[in-house]
């Protein structure tokens, strides 16, 4: 683990990670003010010791908003990624596991699912099926099942090769057997890895949603919403327009360093490319 | 090549196919009918039954199918429920900002991306290498419509030296409308362009330490020489193959960006499209963008083989 200290990535990373994730959950017993509490008076107020960020439009506490943006934003994520990973992960082990006509059209899927530019095919889902966290979830999450299909897919043939699989196999053990005790836990860096990164990628697809109004809906607070509404404002009260954007840049930041320093650390052997 | 051509040909023209497919399938699933939609809740049975009918959407599903496909084919895309009028109309004049608005965020990026990545690779574990890095890190973090508005805070509010939203048409001449488009194009541009640095940074470190890189030297060429002669444009393949990828966030992130600068694209083409339920216009569009990911992943394919017959391979 000596190597893991040295890593500034997964220092930096982690430890950005961790803080929004606490700042999620200290919002859930605690902000400076009810994130949705209304003060008409103290509207559009700049920074003040009171008000640390300001308020907003209808006088909310900017950060208290903010603090609870970070449950929503983290949580349509979460969801969106296991929701990806749940359903990709077996359909690409099962691929790598058969091989040949079901493989074929297993990648032939993935092919096309990638044509679909992500975002808009989300934005078109939640928009017809109704705007909302839910469905946000469920829209970002369907874009994951390729990812998670195709990197499992690819990771796991390459373990279906080796010495130890052959003798699994010699001693009689069943495709799902081998897949579920040898290969998934030798492809489980990469996936974590990958994870890290879907995870990034689904906080920009859910403040990109949410600011078009279509993902976590009033009252409840998102960044994407706030940057909305910010805009409106925007020659009055300029900083509004930052610190959601800000919040949004350092979690995908950590996310995406978490990754970095990840995959340096548990598979030295693959370059980094991204 | 000529095999491979074909190879490739056969599965994008299945692959178009597919898309269509999978676009007319769910939509059919998703709930809202147009007819009703577009008539309001009073509107009698047989009022809503004559415009179904007159939409064509009282036939079966297949042949609605068929009906579409074919049309395409001819350059029909169908009427818009709202506007009345052709599909292939609206698309026309949108197409003028959504073309030139990708055209010039894929040009800035590359333009952007590629000289930085280079001057990285050539110096790297340097200062300005870990800089440049650095702020390519962040820049890959922050989300194209955020950066969008942060422009417009910079340079139409605070430097009151482009318009903060807007478009005024290709009418007036070129100048007008590309002043509108800086903006927005830089706001989509530097965050691929930061993902495009970091690549062009590792392909070109790895090409360096190939045998003919240090051949080049060896017989003499100088340290740029052998740089730009010999191992950026081996190292341009997985560059240019990322350019392609990238098309497809450039296309989603414009139908984002053109809310941020409400610019009269595509993209809010599509929005206003879902608001009204004009799904023929849905269908349409979200068919053409998916097929133009598709024909520009093939294109970049066939580049790919072109400079490199190792890429011909089967699987490659």
């Amino acid at each position: 683990m000596r190597g893991a200290w040295r890593s500034r990535n997964l220092l930096a990373g982690g430890a950005i990670t961790a803080l929004m994730v606490l700042i999620a959950l200290v919002s859930l017993v605690w902000t400076p003010y009810g994130p949705t509490q209304i003060d008409i008076v103290h509207r559009l107020a700049t920074p003040s010791a009171a008000h640390p960020l300001g308020t907003d439009l209808f006088g909310r506490d900017e950060l208290s908003m903010l603090m609870a943006g970070a449950q929503s934003s983290l949580s349509v994520a979460l969801i969106a990624v296991i929701v990806g990973a749940g359903i990709g992960v077996p359909i690409g082990a099962f691929a790598a596991a058969r091989g040949g006509v079901p493989d074929d059209l297993v990648m032939r899927a993935c092919d096309l699912a990638f044509a679909f530019p992500a975002l808009l095919t989300a934005v078109m889902i939640t928009a017809l099926a109704g705007p909302g966290a839910i469905n946000a979830m469920l829209a970002i999450g369907i874009f994951n099942i390729p990812v998670f299909a195709r990197i499992t897919r690819g990771a796991a043939r390459g373990v279906w090769g080796r010495e130890f699989i052959l003798a699994a196999r010699a001693a009689g053990r069943h495709d799902t057997a081998i897949t579920v005790l040898h290969v998934l836990p030798n492809i489980a860096a990469v996936l974590l890895v990958q994870a890290t990164i879907q995870f990034a990628l689904a906080i920009v697809a859910d403040a990109g949603l949410s600011y078009v109004g279509l993902g976590t809906q009033p009252p409840q607070p998102s960044w994407g919403r706030m940057l909305n509404d910010a805009q409106t404002f925007i020659w009055r009260a300029p900083l509004l327009a930052v610190f959601p954007g800000l919040a949004i840049t350092f979690a995908v930041l950590g996310l995406n360093l978490l990754g970095d320093g990840l995959q340096d650390l548990l598979d030295p052997r693959v370059r980094r490319a991204r | 090549m000529t095999g491979y051509f074909l190879r490739r040909a056969l599965v994008l023209l299945s692959t178009l196919l597919a898309a269509s497919l999978v676009v007319f399938v769910v939509l059919q699933v998703l709930p809202g009918d147009p007819a009703a939609l577009m008539l309001g809740t009073g509107a009698r049975p047989d009022t809503l039954a004559a415009l179904r009918h007159h939409l064509g959407l009282d036939a079966p599903a297949w042949l609605r199918y068929l009906r579409w496909i074919f049309g395409i084919l001819r350059g029909d895309f169908g009427i818009s429920y709202t506007y009345n009028v052709p599909v292939a109309e609206l698309v026309r004049q949108r197409s003028a900002l959504s073309v030139p608005l990708a055209l010039l965020a894929i040009v800035l990026s590359t333009a952007i991306a590629i000289p930085v990545g280079v001057f990285a690779a050539a110096r790297r574990g340097s200062v300005r290498d870990a800089a440049l890095m650095g702020a390519a890190q962040v820049g890959v973090a922050i989300p194209n419509f955020w950066l969008g508005i942060l422009l417009i805070l910079l340079f139409a509010i605070h430097l009151p030296w482009l318009p903060a939203s807007g478009f005024p048409g290709w009418g007036e001449g070129l100048w007008p409308g590309l002043r509108a488009l800086i903006l927005p194009a830089l706001a989509l541009a530097l965050p691929q362009a930061a993902i495009l640095a970091r690549v062009t940074r590792a392909a070109v470190i790895e090409t360096l330490g190939e045998d003919f890189v240090r051949t080049a030297r060896a017989k003499g060429l100088t340290r740029g020489a052998a740089l730009w002669r010999h191992a950026v444009p081996n190292a341009l393949i997985p560059v240019v193959t990322l350019i392609g990828l990238q098309f497809s966030f450039l296309l989603a992130g414009t139908v984002i960006v053109e809310n941020v600068f409400t610019l009269p694209g595509l993209g809010r083409l599509v929005f206003q499209a879902i608001a009204q339920r004009d799904l023929i216009v849905v269908q349409d569009l979200v068919v053409l963008l998916a097929g133009s990911v598709i024909l520009v992943n093939f294109t970049v394919d066939l580049a790919a083989a072109a400079i490199d017959p190792r890429q011909r391979r089967p699987g490659a």
